[in-house]
C-alpha cells in the first residue's frame, strides 16, 4: 500500500485529478442524501404545503385570468419557487463547512481547490433534479397534466435547473460571506419575498404597480413563466411588457447574467480565504 | 525567479523568517503577527505557546499553506510556502481548533473521503481509513455518524484525517482545548507515537502543562500592546525553565511575628537575601542543593520554634517563565484539570489565574 500522493504533474494530470476530486465531494453530498432522506422532505415541505394550500384552500377564490386553472397556472410556479429557494441549501451548507473547519481542511490538502466549488455546484443540480422529480410525482397525483409534449417538459426542466445551477453561485458567496450557519439561516428572510414577490403565486399584472414591476422583472417570474408556457399551460394574464413576452428569453438571459456576476464574486471569495 | 530549487535542507522541516500578517485594512486594528520566526528541527515536537491574541493560530495557519502572510518568508519541508503550496501540502498533516468533519459521514466515510482527495487509490483510501481507525481505537464506531460521537472520538477522527498521507509534518492548533482529562491524554498519546515515528510536530498550546510535556522545544509568543505577535523566546522547556534560575526554596509561616525569624534562617541557608511578601506570609530564596537547603531549613526552623505551614523546594514552572517574559500581563491558562505531577516536582499551585 502507498500512502505517498501521486505527483501531479502536466495539465491533463491536473484535470483529471480536478474530476475525480470533483466527483469525490459530489459522492459525499450523496451520502448526505441517502443518509438523511429527510433532508429532502423538509427541503420540499414548504412548495408541498403551499401546493396543497393554494390549490385546495385558496384555489377556488384564486382567478387569474385567461380561462387558467389555478393549480395549472400554480404547479409550475412551484417548481421556480423550489429552484429559487434552493441557494439557501447552498449557502447552508457552505456556512456549516467553513463553520466546522471542513474547508479548511480541503484547503490544506493535495486536492484540486477547484473540486471544492464545483463538487457543490454538481451535487446541488442533482439534488435539484431529485427535487424536481419528487415534486412533478406530487403533482401528477394531484392531477396536475402538463400537455406541452415531452420536449416541452424537458426543456421546462432544463430551464428550471439552470435558474438553480445559477443560484449556487449565489449561495456559495452568501455562504463564505455569512459569519456562521445561523447567520446562513436567516437568509430565508431575503430568499422568501425573492419567492414569492414574483409570478409564482399571482400574475403581476393583478398586484399593485409598483409591487407589479418588480414581480415582472424578477428572475423567478422569468423562468415561471418559460416553464409555463413549455408544460401547456394556459399563459393566464400575461402583461405585454418585454419581460413578460420574452420569458423564454429571460429564462436563459437571468441565469447566465446571475452566473456571470456571482460565479466571479463566490470564487474570489474562496480565495479570500487566505488573507 | 528561476523554477529550479536547491535540494531542500531537511535539517528543519519548519522554518519561518520575519512573518508578518494584519487582518483587514483598517488602520486601528492591530496587527496579529510582527516578526514571527522559528526553526523547527526535523522530528522534533515544537510547542508554541502564548496566550490568546499572541498569533499561534495566525502562525500556524500561514505554515499550512491557508493563510499568505504580509511579509517574510516560511519554508515547510524545503518548500516555500507561498510559492510552492502544492509541494507543502503534500507534506503536511492539518488539525484545526474544531474537529474539520464530516457530521453526517460516518468515521469510515470521513477517513476513505480524505484519503480519496489525498489522491490514494479506492482500494489504498478504504486500506489506509481501516489502519486509521485501528490505530486511534475507532475500529467499534467506524460505521457510526460521526454527530453521535464525543467530543475525544471526534478529535481522534479530525486527527486520523490528518494523517491519512502519513506526514513528514504535523500541525495541531489547540488540539486539545474543550477536551475532558481522559480524553486529552488520548490525544497526547497519539502525538507521542507519531514524534516516536519520526513526524515533526508543531502545535500550539495555550496549556503550560501540555507544552511541557509534549514538546522538545518551545517558542513562546507574546503580542506587546498594539503590537502583534513575536516570539520571545525559545528553548527546550529546561532551558525556558532555567531562564527564571533553578530552584527556590519556599516557606510560609504562620504569622507575621515569624516572619523576621523565617527570613534570617532562609538567608542563611541559601547565601542571599530572600523575597518576602508579608501579605501571604512567603519568603523565598533561589537553593544550589535542593535536598540539602531542604532539610536544613526545616531543621532550624523547628530548632528556632518557627510556626511553619508549607515548606517546600519548587522548580521554577513554565508558569514562572511564562509570567516573567510576558511581564506578568498575560499568563496562558493552567490546563483545566492537571494531571498528577508526572515529573515528580513539588506541583505548584496553578501562578495563572
Amino acid at each position: 500500500m502507498s500512502t505517498t500522493a501521486l505527483p501531479a504533474t502536466g495539465p491533463e494530470r491536473r484535470l483529471y485529478w480536478a474530476l475525480t476530486d470533483c466527483w469525490t465531494i459530489v459522492r459525499r453530498e450523496l451520502t448526505h442524501l441517502a443518509r438523511q432522506p429527510s433532508l429532502i422532505a423538509w427541503q420540499l415541505g414548504f412548495p408541498i404545503v403551499s401546493v396543497l394550500l393554494f390549490v385546495y384552500v385558496f384555489g377556488s377564490a384564486m382567478q387569474v385570468g385567461g380561462g387558467a386553472d389555478y393549480r395549472d397556472y400554480a404547479m409550475p410556479g412551484m417548481f421556480a419557487m423550489t429552484m429559487a429557494f434552493g441557494f439557501m441549501n447552498t449557502a447552508m451548507a457552505v456556512a456549516v463547512d467553513k463553520d466546522r473547519g471542513v474547508i479548511d481542511r480541503f484547503r490544506s490538502m493535495p486536492m484540486a481547490p477547484s473540486a471544492v466549488v464545483t463538487g457543490r455546484g454538481v451535487s446541488d443540480v442533482l439534488h435539484a433534479a431529485l427535487d424536481l422529480a419528487v415534486l412533478a410525482a406530487i403533482a401528477l397525483v394531484i392531477g396536475w397534466r402538463p400537455t406541452g409534449g415531452l420536449p416541452g417538459a424537458v426543456a421546462a426542466f432544463a430551464l428550471l435547473l439552470l435558474l438553480r445551477f445559477a443560484l449556487i453561485w449565489v449561495g456559495v458567496w452568501l455562504g463564505l460571506k455569512v459569519k456562521n450557519q445561523e447567520a446562513a439561516g436567516n437568509l430565508f428572510a431575503v430568499a422568501f419575498p425573492f419567492g414569492m414577490v414574483s409570478s409564482v403565486f399571482t400574475p403581476p399584472s393583478l398586484m399593485p404597480d409598483w409591487l407589479g414591476t418588480i414581480a415582472m422583472w424578477n428572475p423567478v417570474s422569468a423562468t415561471a413563466g418559460a416553464v409555463r408556457d413549455l408544460f401547456g399551460q394556459p399563459m393566464a394574464s400575461v402583461g405585454d411588457s418585454f419581460v413578460e413576452t420574452h420569458a423564454h428569453l429571460m429564462a436563459v438571459v437571468w441565469p447566465l447574467a446571475i452566473t456571470a456576476a456571482f460565479l466571479p464574486l463566490a470564487v474570489r471569495r474562496f480565495q479570500r480565504l487566505s488573507r | 525567479m528561476t523554477p529550479v530549487q536547491p535540494a531542500p535542507t531537511t535539517r528543519h522541516a519548519i522554518r519561518a523568517e520575519g512573518l508578518r500578517k494584519r487582518y483587514g485594512s483598517g488602520k486601528t486594528d492591530k496587527p496579529a503577527l510582527s516578526g514571527f520566526d522559528l526553526a523547527v528541527p526535523t522530528g522534533t515536537v515544537y510547542g508554541l505557546l502564548g496566550p490568546n491574541g499572541a498569533g499561534k493560530t495566525t502562525a500556524v495557519r500561514i505554515l499550512a499553506t491557508l493563510l499568505r502572510a504580509d511579509g517574510g518568508r516560511a519554508e515547510v519541508g524545503g518548500h516555500d510556502v507561498a510559492t510552492q503550496p502544492r509541494q507543502v501540502r503534500r507534506q503536511i498533516g492539518f488539525a484545526g481548533q474544531d474537529a474539520a468533519v464530516d457530521e453526517i459521514l460516518s468515521g469510515r466515510q470521513n477517513l476513505e473521503m480524505f484519503g480519496r482527495l489525498f489522491h490514494l487509490g479506492p482500494r489504498a483510501a478504504r486500506h489506509r481509513a481501516r489502519e486509521l481507525l485501528e490505530q486511534f481505537r475507532l475500529t467499534e464506531a467506524a460505521d457510526k455518524v460521526v454527530s453521535g460521537y464525543s467530543g475525544g472520538m471526534r478529535r481522534r477522527l479530525d486527527l486520523a484525517a490528518s494523517l491519512v498521507l502519513a506526514p513528514r509534518v504535523l500541525f495541531l492548533d489547540e488540539p486539545t482545548t474543550g477536551l475532558d482529562p481522559r480524553a486529552r491524554n488520548e490525544v497526547w498519546d497519539a502525538v507521542r507515537r507519531l514524534a516516536a515515528d519520526g513526524t515533526t510536530v508543531l502545535l500550539t498550546t495555550q496549556y503550560l502543562d501540555e507544552a511541557d510535556q509534549l514538546s522538545d522545544r518551545i517558542a513562546v509568543l507574546s503580542a506587546p500592546p498594539g503590537e502583534g505577535g513575536r516570539t520571545i523566546a525559545d528553548d527546550t522547556p529546561e532551558g525556558l525553565k532555567n531562564l527564571v534560575g533553578g530552584d527556590r526554596v519556599e516557606v510560609v509561616v504562620g504569622g507575621t511575628e515569624h516572619l523576621a525569624a523565617a527570613r534570617e534562617v532562609v538567608a542563611r541557608v541559601s547565601g542571599v537575601t530572600p523575597e518576602s511578601d508579608a501579605a501571604t506570609l512567603r519568603i523565598s530564596a533561589p537553593v544550589t542543593d535542593r535536598v540539602e537547603a531542604l532539610t536544613d531549613v526545616a531543621r532550624t526552623l523547628r530548632d528556632r520554634a518557627v510556626d511553619v505551614v508549607d515548606l517546600a523546594v519548587r522548580r521554577p514552572t513554565l508558569d514562572d517563565v511564562f509570567l516573567r517574559l510576558t511581564g506578568g500581563t498575560a499568563a496562558p491558562v493552567p490546563a483545566p484539570a492537571a494531571e498528577p505531577a508526572a515529573t515528580g516536582n513539588t506541583a505548584p499551585e496553578g501562578a495563572a489565574a
